[in-house]
């Protein structure tokens, strides 16, 4: 639709017209913000934990424990923050001199920015989870989304 | 000829006063749409309503994706 809109435009003498092809479900996605009506429900981008714990892939297992004090995960990331597994409690409770690459699980499912809250907690229940991975679409994490977080916005207040 | 362009340069775009126009119908602009936006439905768009619009400055236009 957009390549035709800015065809159109030139054809009545606009000089300078650029195609954002990926629209707004990129921007939305990024969770760059939107206006309208529709925003006014909460995205888990809102209600993520950004302070979640991180480590790298040659990290010791013992050395992620550690940064994840308080926390049953570490999120594992490239220099990039790009989320290559997750440690959960199992791991991180495991041989303190392993390679964090060696254990972690690397198949997390991630979830976009602009996921609504409610959405987001029905496929949570569907697959029993307690927390979920935001990341934008090129895989860079933006936080955790943790069950209690969600339920509480979920809910209308009074 | 128009160019494609990517997130970070619409952004770029927006900063330097571009004028942004989503081109989907009314009820899904309404919902929801890049700051700023205007809204001219693709169905609509002649001289006439693109009158609302500068020559003189860039002009962004976008749907919902690669559609």
């Amino acid at each position: 639709m957009s390549p035709r809109a800015a065809w159109r435009l030139e054809s009545l003498g606009f000089t300078e017209v650029y195609e954002y092809s990926a629209g707004k479900a990129d921007w939305g996605a990024f969770g760059l913000p939107l206006e309208g009506k529709g925003t006014k429900s909460v995205r888990i981008k809102d209600i993520a934990r950004t302070d979640v714990p991180t480590c790298g892939l040659a990290d010791k297992v013992g050395m992620a424990r550690q940064r994840a004090a308080g926390w049953d995960t570490c999120i594992v990331v490239n220099q990039e923050r790009v989320v290559l597994g997750r440690l959960f409690k199992e791991q991180l409770d495991g041989d303190p001199g392993a390679n964090v690459g060696d254990v972690m699980r690397p198949g997390t499912s991630t979830f976009r920015p602009n996921v609504n809250v409610t959405e987001m907690l029905e496929y949570m229940d569907r697959r029993h989870h307690e927390t979920s991975l935001v990341t934008t679409p090129d895989g860079r994490l933006v936080g955790l989304v943790l069950r209690e977080d969600l339920e509480r916005a979920a809910t209308p207040r009074s | 000829m128009h160019r494609v362009v990517d997130r970070e340069e619409v952004q770029r775009l927006m900063r330097e006063g571009a004028q942004v126009v989503e081109v989907l119908p009314r009820e899904e602009y309404a919902e929801e749409h890049l700051p700023g936006a205007i809204n001219i439905p693709l169905k609509e768009l002649d001289a006439k309503t693109a009158s609302a619009l500068r020559k003189d400055r860039p002009l962004v236009v976008y749907c919902h994706d690669f559609q």
